[in-house]
């Protein structure tokens, strides 16, 4: 290769490297601030500031949702499988908000351990399939877990 | 081998050459277009748990995946320009430009159009997202980065610079969904294992991605010509051409 090509592609190729370094680190440094929402372990362990607005995402623990008679308001827990929160929130949830679903709820952690939600947004899987598929697979895990 | 890389550096011959694709490429892209877009939106089983709102898929997978792939192909006609000094480089990185920004808009306005049933939102601020956001203003960035110079040569190659800090992105944009807790769901397709999308499904969307990267090939081969004929509007060779 030419000897002047040469030292230009050593050039192109350190400004390459030089600002995906410079981004990695940024974007290690800030990683917390990058992640949409808590998880409901790092509430538990107190990582997640009281009485600002912050998200809290995990899957909707089944038998959790409670409904007001009177009002909008819902109730349910949040999970990761290993800690809990409890969400309430007064408004109209989304079409594909249900019990074993993933959420991501915006609001405020009370001193209670509590969040009252003033957003609250389905977070669904990449899992995607005929209805009949889906049948064939519940009857499948129900056969499962009855032998 | 390197007789036919060489080629590729040669404005008459990719002109030919385009002019040879053009003819048979778009008619072929335009049927796979049709033929993809009825298969996913009238053919594809509805999803259990979306219905029908899923698929948009069909439009949204596509494009995004070709907006990253096209950065790419500007990104290295950029480096191709500024080590080889190949002056056609520079019009293939201004060409791919304006079609990864069309492509990386349509990502985006699908992905709200979609979010709002789906997640209960348009736009949300979460990793994948506002990568995308900014791949958008990096296409937009190098075509305005290059009507901002009087010179074409520095603004080719202060394009071709920016285009290459850029590709930085394109991984973030990839991994987003893994590295980070996101709104968005991980990806559906896998190259390894099996995909979590079921084959009926999984065929169209395959059928379309390939269909919207034989898109952004004529597209590309399109603009290229229109450029060329602008550069060399006073050279013997086109004006020849353009008579017979």
């Amino acid at each position: 290769m030419h000897p002047k090509r040469k030292q230009r592609l050593i050039v192109a190729l350190v400004i390459v490297v030089l600002s995906s370094v410079t981004i990695a680190l940024i974007t290690y440094a800030l990683r917390g601030n990058i992640n949409l929402f808590y998880s409901p372990s790092e509430v538990a362990a107190g990582k997640a500031p009281i009485d600002r607005q912050i998200r809290v995402g995990g899957m909707v623990v089944e038998g959790s949702v409670r409904r007001a008679s009177d009002r909008l308001e819902t109730r349910f827990n949040v999970t990761d499988f290993v800690h809990s929160v409890t969400v309430t929130y007064d408004g109209i949830l989304p079409d594909l908000f249900a019990e074993g679903e993933g959420v991501v709820a915006t609001g405020k952690l009370g001193a209670n351990g509590v969040v009252t939600a003033s957003e609250v947004l389905a977070k669904h899987d990449e899992n995607y399939m005929p209805p009949e598929v889906a049948e064939a697979l519940e009857k499948a895990n129900a056969q499962g877990s009855m032998q | 081998m390197w007789r036919i890389i060489h080629q590729f550096g040669s404005p008459p011959w990719v002109y030919r050459f385009c002019d040879k694709v053009i003819p048979w490429l778009m008619p072929i892209t335009i049927g796979a277009l049709l033929v993809g877009s009825v298969w996913g939106l009238l053919f594809a089983p509805t999803d259990y748990k979306q219905g029908d709102s899923y698929r948009i898929i069909y439009i949204h997978v596509p494009a995004a995946v070709v907006a990253l792939a096209g950065y790419y192909v500007m990104a290295l006609a950029g480096l191709v320009s500024l080590v080889w000094r190949v002056k056609l480089a520079d019009t293939a990185m201004r060409a791919a430009a304006p079609i990864g920004a069309a492509y990386t808009a349509i990502a985006l306005i699908t992905g709200a159009i979609w979010g709002k049933p789906t997640w209960g939102a348009w736009w949300v601020w979460d990793a994948r997202i506002t990568s995308m956001l900014i791949l958008f203003f990096l296409y937009v960035g190098v075509i305005a980065l290059f009507e901002a110079y009087e010179n074409k040569t520095v603004a080719a190659r202060a394009c071709a610079i920016l285009s290459l800090v850029g590709t930085v992105n394109i991984p973030i944009i990839y991994k987003s969904v893994d590295w980070w807790y996101s709104l968005h769901q991980p990806a559906s397709i896998k190259f390894t294992g099996s995909s979590a999308i079921d084959a009926s499904m999984l065929y169209p969307l395959l059928g379309m991605i390939i269909t919207f990267y034989a898109l952004f090939a004529l597209l590309m081969m399109l603009n290229l010509k229109q450029s060329l004929t602008e550069e060399y509007a006073q050279s013997a060779w086109l004006n020849k051409r353009l008579a017979a």
